[in-house]
């Protein structure tokens, strides 16, 4: 029996620059956003000063959740960073989910991840710069002496390689467990019913109901978790890189 | 020959590189035994003992990703096969 776990596939090429693949991350990244971008606008329809409409009261919820959330941990100036972590955190989660519905999710594949991860780099070391001078910063990297220098060059690269490798390394292992489930139980109702007529020694009897409640807990919690800790994660760095 | 040999060694690799769960496992598991304790003595604070955990049990889990991501590396996208 054949087990495949594969990568993103590659739709289509644009032949400029010695290809530009297309892939199944990049077009399931579209969707979510799309997704997410058709959420917001229905949710901001018609909005009142006073409001009458359930949808208004949800839509207030999550930007006061949101607000409280940030400011709670980081502090109070760094409102303006509500709109980055809590847009990082629906897209982390959207992409997470996305897998309830059988499609590749995007986090699967180590460039998203990077991309952000990234991001959350530049955010950090422009925080740096802007707290400290850009003196300050590059003094930051001799503390507490200068023999120490390379260590602390390296856990700086460490921060987003780190950061990408665990969200990345969490969705994938949820994956390929399920997977390796999914097989096995395949091979287990194969081994019971395989002596029986053709007709119906195909019926997969086990794996039905039972991969369900692994889903429950790779794509439901562990999506979840993920989204929260990334963000968490970038929120510390974030006001950390401040002091 | 070489490749079978060469293919041998990578999935012992991958199973010697998963004992990496075992420092996470153990640690995440102290872990959540000490909120589970702060909980039990203060259960007013069970939201930010249990966000605390959640965080530090996700920077726990660090190495074992990374041991995570080698067995993939040497499972599925095998660096040592091309060399031959």
């Amino acid at each position: 029996m054949e087990i495949s776990v594969s990568g993103a596939k590659i739709y289509y090429k644009i032949p400029i620059f010695g290809g530009i693949p297309i892939t199944e991350t990049l077009v399931n990244t579209w969707i979510v956003m799309a997704i997410i971008v058709g959420l917001c606008i229905w949710l901001t329809r018609g909005l009142k000063v006073h409001a009458t409409s359930k949808k208004q009261i949800v839509a207030e919820f999550l930007v006061e959740t949101a607000n409280n959330f940030v400011c709670g941990n980081m502090g109070e100036k760094f409102k303006g960073y509500v709109p980055f972590i809590a847009s990082l955190f629906v897209l982390s989660m959207v992409s997470n989910l996305i897998s309830l519905t059988g499609m590749y999710s995007p986090t699967a594949d180590l460039s998203t991840e990077l991309a952000w991860a990234l991001l959350v780099f530049v955010l950090i070391t422009y925080t740096k710069i802007k707290t400290n001078g850009p003196l300050g910063y590059l003094k930051g990297y001799t503390q507490p002496i200068a023999v120490l220098t390379p260590f602390n060059i390296i856990s700086e690269i460490a921060t987003p390689i780190s950061m990408a490798f665990r969200h990345f390394g969490n969705i994938v292992s949820g994956s390929v467990i399920t997977t390796l489930v999914y097989a096995a139980l395949a091979a287990l109702s194969h081994a019971l019913l395989g002596w029986l007529p053709q007709a119906i020694n195909n019926i997969p009897l086990f794996q039905v109901g039972l991969p369900a409640f692994l889903s429950v807990y790779f794509d439901l919690f562990s999506g979840c978790l993920q989204a929260f800790i990334f963000t968490m994660l970038t929120m510390m760095y974030i006001s950390s890189a401040a002091e | 020959m070489e490749k079978a040999i060469v293919l041998a060694a990578s999935a012992i690799g991958a199973g010697l590189a998963m004992i990496a769960g075992i420092g996470p496992g153990i640690g995440e598991g102290y872990a959540v035994g000490k909120a589970c304790e702060a909980i039990g003595r203060q259960p007013e604070c069970k939201g930010e003992v249990t966000q605390t955990m959640l965080l530090g049990c996700a920077v726990a889990e660090t190495t074992g990703i990374y041991g995570f991501i080698v067995a993939l590396i040497l499972l599925f996208v095998n660096p040592f096969i091309g060399k031959l």
